[in-house]
């Protein structure tokens, strides 16, 4: 039972980031019409945000500690975080510490401006193109984004920590008087992309401009006949979009050390969660994510790759080919989306 | 008993009843058509017989052998062939192309592996495809991008497209919708000749009444799923319940 | 003349004589010359640029005639690759089975995913293709290499060991791939002047392959059968009103671009004993997208085209360093060599694939008909006339 509960919860993080990036990208593709390969790299983005913000805290001086000696005799070289001069070092310890919840408040800006960048300068120009043509394009774009950080931030992962208090591990079985260990952060991203996605569905549902968008979702020219503008409208959508991903970007590092490579990665499964919730449903996308994610965590038991080596590995492409062999609109997808 | 046989057809879509009890026989070498106002079920008739929807009940018969469950690329096999409301042709392809691939269907069926031999081998079918736009009057067009023509040169080469098969029972979706009074006559005097000159029946969906009675030998009047009447122009357009539930509300 | 009308028949000369001279061609400077390293002759490359051709040959057949976008014909490519190591390692070395089985098996391999994938279209089809390549990849990566069941020999790599059987092997073969007992490896080189020029046999074998590939894509290509795949990409639905049934077609496309992939796949493995996982990534499969599109998609040249213009400047760009650079910009004043070098670092070297972005982007962009569609804009630039319609490729647009 324990061990049921805790391949559930081991799910749930990467369950996560499928749905908060397959989420993006049916907005996109909902909204736009447009599929989008350059998402996981904005995923990316977001989390090397994040890395960026950290490097920029941790800039330091050094300084020479009078007091203190290394091994060979010379006077230790201290080296300072410029936060820390400043703000002291209670103060500046902390912002360092707590660098990547922090990024969240400099990712939002800058996500919105990427995606809106994209949409503006680029993928405007392929509303009327054939969609193999879409494809091509924001594939090269995800090529060009990955390589950029390549560039400047090395092929390596770069380690990313939690803050301190969130580090560390929660029995989340105490009141059921179960063992559930389970890493504190991991709780905390799960939390964190459940709100983001109530603030997503609360956005579409309760303002006049998630209605707007709602209505052009299902049936764009209508809306377009009644004088709204619904391009404008949707260049922001790509840009809230863009937000999203990137969030799940900046708060995923704690998790898994980014990488150039880890859009890429988590692009195709997000790509095969959209399909399986169903092309332009929401809420398929994000029961897809979660689902899959979990799906994925029982298969990586050793129990089951015991049984079936490898079936970690396999097991969402096998349930995306039965999902569309069987139900060609995935679990929750409207007739007529992409048909023909 | 006719070239083909509409028996008791029913189809619904969800709670709505589409079509019901749809009795309709078409007679060889005829030109039979279906009007009724809009939503009456006329082109929800028209999938049933063609393969694209199958209907909930009763039995199509063409040539005495039955059309349901077959596809559409069988139905069309068997000696039907349809013309789309808004032309649909191979438009990346040359008006000489368009024609071939009909006639290349003709001949070796629903598929056949020809990876090897060339197109401009096929002396034959090219010699018939020029006289079939030679009688169409567009041979000049023939190494033209299909798509870059008028949308009156694509009817006519979608017609001729279908024509150039042989076809039993040409099938016509509103083929004058949208035109300029002009262009609907030359598309009467268009049809007139090719029902006189060849052997053929048509059946026709149409919406304009100068079209349905300058061409009709026998009308069906579809309203709400069901006919109401068949019969002949002449008797249809003094037939009260036609004027009640059609002709009433545009005279 | 074989089938071809006069301007196929041209077109034929060109590549029969561009891949027979190609050790000569791709050699033009004195290999003392600084020019040197953009030399492209010799044997490694020049098969590559060879087979990826065989593979962009065959990608074309399907997308650029049915429109449909395949994202996973790396999957067959990998698999040929596979098939011909294990010929190599139960009967010998000799690669004409290893090459014949990696056709078979890409074919049955790309039969089974086309026929599930082919139930689709548009988009859904696109990623259905790389869900199945992404699982291959998988599963030859990790699956199939457990000690019960040793496939693909996972991230090592599946290679030809010393206790193979080897049944038709003998001790006066030699003990690398072959054709009926010459090394694949066996080169003549002929020295004229500065010029050194490399005549390799496994090269001339893939020529041979390529030749007769591109031949069959003519033929493929100008046939009642070309016709009603572009009738495919055209319109479906008249199509099936004209008594067609557009799914054995666009899988009998499928099936054959997968075996041209095998092919590929297989000579890959015939020129170099080793097949690993990498090769069925999904970016491997990007790649062959790439060069089709590039080169010009559903024209008959322009796939070898553009996998020839990637291969090479792959291989040259990631030559350039710094020091390259210096050179190169040596003649401007120090500050401004200084910054030509370091505007242009990012894009050579290791960033070669940030480049090759750039370039997918500004081709989709600007130049969807790709090099070839360049090239005829350029040719009635310059002579200032239209060409005759009659002559023109089929509309290169890829279509739904």
């Amino acid at each position: 039972m324990d061990a049921f509960i805790l391949q559930i919860l081991n799910g749930l993080d990467k369950g996560s980031a499928y749905a908060l990036i397959a989420l993006g990208l049916t907005l996109i593709f909902g909204t736009l019409g447009v599929v989008n390969f350059a998402h996981g790299a904005l995923f990316m983005i977001g989390a090397f945000c994040a890395v960026t913000l950290n490097k920029l805290f941790s800039i330091s001086f050094e300084t020479v500690d009078p007091t203190k000696t290394d091994f060979l005799g010379n006077p230790l070289k201290v080296k300072t975080p410029y936060l820390e001069s400043w703000f002291g070092p209670e103060l500046g310890g902390a912002i360092i510490d707590w660098s990547v919840p922090l990024s969240l408040i400099i990712a939002i800006p800058v996500m919105i401006a990427i995606g809106l960048i994209m949409e503006r300068g680029l993928i405007r120009h392929f509303y009327k193109r054939p969609h193999a043509d879409q494809i091509l394009v924001t594939f090269g774009l995800a090529i060009v984004l990955q390589e950029v950080i390549k560039y400047f931030f090395g092929a390596n992962p770069i380690q990313t920590p939690a803050p301190d208090a969130l580090k560390g591990v929660f029995d989340l079985g105490t009141w059921l008087g179960l063992s559930l260990p389970y890493p504190i952060w991991r709780v905390f991203y799960f939390l964190f992309a459940v709100v983001t996605i109530f603030a997503v569905f609360a956005f579409l549902q309760f303002t006049t401009f998630g209605m707007v968008v709602r209505a052009g979702m299902a049936d764009r020219e209508t809306v377009g006949l009644l004088g709204i503008n619904i391009d404008k409208r949707f260049s922001i959508m790509f840009g809230l979009a863009a937000a999203v991903a990137g969030l799940a970007g900046v708060m995923y590092g704690p998790i898994n050390p980014p990488n150039y490579h880890m859009g890429m990665d988590f692009l195709v499964l997000s790509f095969v969660v959209v399909v399986v919730g169903g092309m332009g449903s929401l809420p398929g996308a994000v029961l897809a994510g979660f689902l899959l994610g979990i799906l994925e965590s029982f298969a990586s038991t050793t129990w089951a790759t015991t049984t079936l080596p490898g079936i970690n590995q396999i097991i969402i492409y096998l349930v995306a080919i039965i999902v569309l062999m069987t139900r060609p609109r995935g679990l929750m997808g409207r007739k007529g989306v992409m048909e023909e | 008993m006719g070239l083909l046989d509409v028996k008791d057809v029913g189809k619904r879509f969800g709670g709505l009843k589409a079509l019901s009890d749809v009795n309709l026989s078409v007679k060889d070498n005829s030109v039979h058509a279906i009007i009724g106002p809009n939503g009456a079920g006329k082109s929800t008739l028209l999938n049933c017989l063609v393969g694209k929807l199958i209907p909930d009940s009763g039995s199509v018969l063409f040539n005495g052998a039955s059309v349901l469950g077959r596809k559409p690329h069988e139905i069309n096999q068997l000696g039907i062939s349809r013309v789309f409301q808004t032309p649909e042709i191979f438009g990346d392809l040359t008006v000489m192309e368009n024609m071939l691939i009909p006639l290349l269907a003709h001949r070796d069926g629903a598929y056949r592996l020809h990876a090897y031999s060339s197109v401009s081998s096929e002396k034959d079918l090219t010699t018939r495809a020029e006289e079939m736009l030679d009688e169409v009057n567009m041979l000049d067009k023939r190494n033209m991008n299909a798509a870059s023509m008028s949308r009156g040169d694509k009817r006519r080469l979608e017609m001729a497209m279908c024509l150039i098969q042989d076809p039993k029972l040409l099938l016509l979706d509103e083929p004058t919708a949208g035109m300029a009074r002009a262009d609907t006559n030359n598309t009467i005097d268009l049809l007139k000749e090719i029902r006189d000159k060849r052997d053929i029946t048509i059946a026709i969906i149409e919406h304009d009444m100068h079209v349905v009675f300058s061409l009709a030998d026998r009308i069906t009047v579809l309203a709400q799923g069901t006919p109401l009447v068949e019969d002949t122009p002449d008797n249809i357009k003094g037939h009260p319940k036609v004027k009640e539930a059609y002709l009433g509300e545009t005279a | 003349m074989f089938g071809l009308s006069r301007s196929d028949l041209r077109l034929m000369c060109v590549v029969l004589a561009l891949t027979l001279f190609a050790p000569i061609i791709l050699n033009p400077f004195p290999t003392e010359s600084a020019m040197a390293q953009f030399n492209a002759g010799y044997p490694d490359l020049m098969q590559r640029f060879v087979i990826f051709g065989i593979f962009a040959i065959g990608f074309n057949i399907l997308f650029g005639l049915t429109g449909y976008l395949s994202f996973g014909h790396a999957a067959f490519l990998g698999v040929g690759s596979y098939a011909c190591v294990w010929m190599f390692k139960l009967l010998g070395y000799n690669i004409l089975p290893g090459i014949v089985l990696s056709v078979i098996v890409a074919g049955l391999f790309s039969a089974l995913i086309g026929y599930v994938s082919l139930r689709r279209s548009g988009i859904y089809f696109s990623i259905l293709t790389l869900a199945f390549a992404q699982m291959s990849f998988a599963l030859a990566y990790s699956v199939l290499s457990n000690p019960k069941f040793n496939l693909t020999n996972g991230e090592t790599g599946l290679q030809v060991y010393s206790d193979d059987p080897q049944w038709f092997h003998s001790d006066r073969l030699p003990d690398l791939p072959h054709l009926f007992g010459i090394p694949m490896r066996a080169t003549h080189q002929l020295n004229i002047g500065g010029w050194d020029f490399q005549f390799n046999f496994g090269y001339y074998v893939c020529a041979v392959v390529l030749i007769v590939a591109f031949y069959l894509s003519i033929r493929l290509f100008r046939s009642p059968f070309g016709m009603m795949l572009r009738a495919v990409k055209s319109n479906q639905q008249r199509m099936t009103y004209t008594g067609l049934n557009p799914k054995p077609y666009t899988l009998a496309a499928f099936v054959i671009s997968g075996m041209y992939a095998g092919l590929a796949g297989g000579l890959l493995s015939a020129m170099d004993p080793l097949a690993g996982a990498e090769r069925m990534q999904w970016t491997a499969s990007g790649e062959v997208v790439l060069m089709t599109i590039l080169g010009g998609a559903g024209t008959l040249i322009g796939p070898v085209l553009g996998a020839g213009f990637i291969k090479y400047f792959e291989n040259i760009f990631s030559k350039i360093n710094d020091g390259v650079l210096h050179s190169w910009f040596s003649f401007l004043p120090d500050g401004l060599e200084n910054l030509m070098v370091d505007l242009v670092h990012p894009f050579v070297g290791k960033g070669w694939h940030l480049t090759l972005g750039l370039l997918f982007m500004l081709v989709v962009t600007f130049l969807p008909g790709g090099l070839v569609e360049g090239g005829q804009r350029l040719g009635r630039l310059l002579t200032g006339r239209r060409k005759a319609s009659s002559d023109a490729e089929p509309n290169p647009t890829p279509a739904e």
